[in-house]
């Protein structure tokens, strides 16, 4: 058994410790808002915060998580939406949706650490992959929920 | 946009299966104009006619008891019954009934309809034709349901039904200012007759409430944004297992023999099931394999690894791409299968005062969305039932009915959100998949998980093609004389045997449809054989078609010495209707009917100019920056965009700046319209700049992200701008999920020449220009 906490709840999971936490995160628990996009660490769709650091975590063993704060997607909004979760809808950014789980989880992740951030940063930063070519409403998007939030 | 979480429901995308509607209606009581399967008439759009709607199977329904119900509290369902992959379907479908339904936009929610398209008309999502063949079925629905309303009301308060009018939510009567809920009416509305489509009131376009007036956010961008929106991959049921494959990674290859002894003893796999491999052609059938079973996704791939599998690679074990390049080039050099000549080519490139000519190649390419392939099925009481991301959710249900030996009408297909469809998902080869391994597991759930690189090495991909281009000028730089080759392995070769030249959906995109006004023009199709499964990839055969046309204008305009502007509107010619039906058998024009939507150079020459004023043609640039010009009729739309392209001293490339102009006609969502070209935009920048897949020994070289690549935030264009052609009802409208596209490599190609004077002829661009 190994215990996870994920979005503040524990979980105890019956499970390889190798398995990455993307697929403990979501076929054991069931939280598929994390997306599996390539498995090697490329694309960013698996995106969650660990100790809330951005994390890609279809590398991460589940083990190594274990004893760690995990938070998905599912559990990034408080009572109201992100900041960044409502910059995103304000600029109506997906198109298919599939990576932006990923993408709002890095954002989510850059705007804690650089609240301020400039478009050198976010390049330099948000790596994630959008096959959709959601990139410009992406960099609009941060630049608006920096702009929230320090209002 | 402070919206509570705990005040929404944690429904993803609704499924609109048989059972749910029953339950529905009976849950909720007062549901009405609910599906009944009686009495849905069938229009073919304008009657008569194979093009258009009508030319696809099933054409259209435009009854309203198909797509509507209206609950005792007022709000109104509407069903999409095309997948939703990221073009905004499943808010631009609902929109244009609502607006004719005069429903207040706030209180209509959207349910996904499985595949069934006797009951709601073609599902097949691609071709870029959902606005273009359901805008008037839809209106058509709404304007129905409307009307039943007034009816209903007009019979409640026992007055002429031309004393009322719905608007709003409401209908009012329009003397005494009375006025009941849709809600309130929804019953007896239902039991109204449906009025014949020759007596619906559409409404004048000047009332449209929501169609075309922008300010319209997407219906799932809550539960995107969230994590609550279910795709194919986020299929769960009880006791479901989850199964990858191994498949033969060459073309009709085979399983010779395979040992699972290690596989069994990775701890979560359960079983291992043999598919069998089809005859190829193999069109839409799986490419059989093995399967492995397990607890978990990740217990099934380490399973998978631990495989031993002899593969018997069959007859295209020794496909090479570099060696395949060549046999294009030498095909192209010698004469074609002639599509399309007019006047004299040879005399024509004979008294030229130059000659110009240039070979064009550009590799496969693979579609990669970013959700990959994925389905879920279950078989119980000899019903199958099927949970995936498919564009084609009929084509899905009529393959697993054959592949199952099950009657159809036991087959359910529920569509779930596709993460990116660009054409892979019209295929349903992994929905069988699921189905033949749920059958192997006496009907159990299992949900087959493509993993990227199963995707990268078992696709349908994007054709490869040699363009060869012969131009000549007058001593006046006018063009007198061109010919186009176009050498590329066709579609239909997954469905054929050994088919060998472009039919007229692929010469059709933009090769015999090449609108320019040259006197002499012969345009050619070589023989080429396909060693790997081709399949429509967004915008198809125009991908490779625009780019070699379009960098070659941009070469003869600099032959010519003379600006791609100037050029290109002289080569495009007056403003006229082009005259191609009449001039080659292989117009295909989208399967539309050319009278109502011909070749409108006038189209084409406006777009030329709203994208170059609007990027500022001919303004001032910093030094190794250039402006790149291409236009493109697809899809019937016309899109120009202006690409800057800067190179800097090593030779890196970078994108300052995009524009695009489209004209489709009238638009139901016009930012839906703008994120499909910016998306477009990076799109058209990747396989310009980065993507290329390419064979060795039968099988493909590339595998993940890491070597397939696509641009990436720091990669996309500084700006992107979108100009959209305003229209008014004067034109039907165009395909906008595709036309974006073509234009974006050769624009860019063209960027780069005025930027560096060097023209790339083969794409990706990679590092050609990187200096050492």
């Amino acid at each position: 058994m190994l215990a996870l906490m994920v979005n503040n709840r524990r979980y105890e999971l019956d499970i390889e410790p190798e398995t990455p936490l993307l697929w403990a995160l979501r076929d054991e628990i069931g939280l598929t808002g994390t997306k599996f996009g390539c498995g090697i660490a490329q694309c960013g769709a698996c995106t969650v915060h660990v100790d809330g650091v951005a994390t890609r975590s279809c590398q991460l063993p589940v083990a190594e998580a274990a004893g760690k704060k995990i938070t998905t997607i599912e559990g990034l909004a408080g009572d109201t939406l992100h900041a960044v979760q409502q910059a995103w809808i304000a600029e109506d950014v997906p198109q298919c949706g599939y990576c932006q789980s990923g993408q709002v989880m890095a954002a989510a992740a850059l705007l804690a650490a650089n609240p301020k951030p400039t478009d050198a940063d976010i390049d330099a930063e948000i790596t994630n992959i959008c096959r959709c070519g959601t990139y410009p409403r992406i960099r609009a998007a941060i630049h608006r929920a920096a702009a929230m939030a320090s209002r | 946009m402070t919206k509570h979480l705990r005040d929404v429901p944690t429904s993803g995308i609704e499924n609109l299966s048989r059972r749910y509607v029953l339950k529905g209606v009976a849950a909720a009581g007062g549901l009405v104009l609910a599906v009944r399967l009686l009495g849905i008439s069938r229009t073919s759009a304008d009657d008569a006619s194979k093009f258009g709607a009508a030319g696809m199977p099933h054409g259209t329904v435009n009854d309203p008891r198909a797509f509507v119900s209206i609950a005792a509290d007022g709000t109104v369902t509407i069903v999409c019954h095309r997948s939703e992959m990221g073009q905004g379907v499943r808010t631009g479908m609902p929109l244009i009934l609502a607006d004719e339904l005069e429903a207040d936009w706030s209180r209509v929610k959207v349910a996904q309809a499985p595949g069934d398209e006797v009951r709601f008309g073609n599902q097949d999502t691609d071709g870029s034709r959902s606005t273009r063949h359901f805008m008037k079925p839809m209106r058509q629905c709404g304007a129905a349901a409307r009307m039943m309303l007034e009816a209903a009301a007009a019979k409640r308060w026992g007055v002429d039904v031309a004393e009322v009018e719905a608007k709003n939510h409401q209908v009012v009567h329009k003397t005494s200012g009375r006025a009941l809920g849709y809600g309130d009416l929804a019953v007896e509305a239902g039991a109204m007759p449906v009025p014949a489509s020759d007596k619906l009131r559409l409404k004048d376009p000047a009332q449209f409430r929501y169609i075309g007036k922008g300010g319209i956010d997407i219906i799932d961008g809550f539960d995107i944004t969230t994590g609550r929106a279910k795709y194919g991959q986020d299929v769960r049921l009880p006791g479901q297992k989850y199964a990858v494959i191994a498949r033969p990674p060459v073309l009709g290859g085979k399983v010779v023999s395979f040992d699972a002894s290690q596989t069994m003893k990775v701890a979560g796999v359960a079983k291992v099931v043999q598919i069998a491999e089809p005859k190829i052609p193999s069109a839409f059938l799986p490419s059989g394999g093995v399967a492995v079973v397990a607890d978990n996704t990740w217990a099934a791939i380490e399973g998978r690894k631990a495989l031993k599998i002899e593969w018997d690679h069959g007859p295209h074990g020794a496909y090479e791409s570099k060696s395949y390049r060549g046999a294009l080039e030498t095909t192209a050099r010698q004469p074609g299968n002639v599509l399309r000549s007019e006047g004299d080519l040879d005399a024509g490139l004979a008294g030229a005062a130059k000659k110009i000519e240039a070979e064009y190649y550009i590799p496969h390419l693979a579609h990669a969305t970013m959700e990959p392939p994925s389905a879920t099925v279950r078989i119980r009481d000899g019903k199958v039932e099927a949970w995936t991301s498919v564009q084609s959710p009929q084509a899905a249900h009529d393959l697993l009915a054959k592949t199952l030996g099950v009657a159809p009408e036991n087959v359910t297909v529920n569509v779930m959100l596709l993460g990116g469809g660009f054409g892979r998902k019209s295929k349903p080869d992994f929905a069988v998949e699921a189905g033949l391994v749920s059958k192997a597991l006496d009907g159990a759930p299992v949900k087959v998980v493509w993993t990227r690189e199963d995707d990268i090495h078992n696709g349908f991909y994007h054709t490869v093609s040699v363009e060869r281009l012969e131009g000549g000028l007058d001593k006046d730089g006018k063009p007198v004389a061109w010919r186009h080759n176009s050498v590329a392995p066709t579609i239909m070769s997954i469905f054929a045997p050994d088919p060998k030249h472009e039919v007229p959906f692929e010469a059709g995109m933009g090769l015999v449809d090449m609108p320019f006004d040259v006197k002499n023009l012969r345009i050619e199709n070589g023989a080429a054989e396909a060693h790997t499964k081709i399949g429509w990839f967004r915008s198809v055969s125009n991908v490779s078609h625009a780019f070699a046309i379009q960098s070659f204008a941009g070469e003869l305009a600099a032959a010519a010495g003379q600006d791609q502007k100037e050029f290109i509107l002289d080569l495009i010619g007056p403003a006229r209707i082009v005259d191609a039906k009449n001039t080659t058998k292989d117009f295909w024009d989208y399967g539309e009917n050319p009278d109502v939507y011909p070749i409108d150079t006038g189209r084409l020459r406006k777009v030329v100019e709203l994208v170059t004023e609007k990027a500022g043609w001919g303004r001032k640039l910093p030094p190794g920056h250039g402006l790149g010009l291409a236009v493109h009729r697809s899809f019937v739309t016309y899109v120009a965009a202006v690409v800057e392209a800067a190179v800097d001293d090593k030779g890196n490339v970078t994108v300052p700046r995009v524009d695009i102009a489209i004209d489709c006609g009238p638009t139901v969502n016009p930012d839906r319209v703008r994120s499909q070209m910016e998306g477009a935009a990076i799109m058209g920048l990747s396989l310009a700049m980065k993507s290329e897949i390419s064979f060795k020994d039968g099988k493909v070289l590339q595998s993940n992200f890491d070597d397939y690549e696509v641009l990436r935030i720091n990669e996309a264009p500084g700006e992107t701008h979108v100009h959209i052609a305003p229209h008014g009802y004067d034109v039907l409208p165009g395909g906008v999920g595709e036309p974006g596209v073509p234009p974006i490599a050769p624009a860019l190609l063209n960027a780069i020449f005025v930027a560096t004077g060097k023209r790339i002829r083969t794409l990706p661009l990679g590092d050609q220009l990187l200096k050492a």
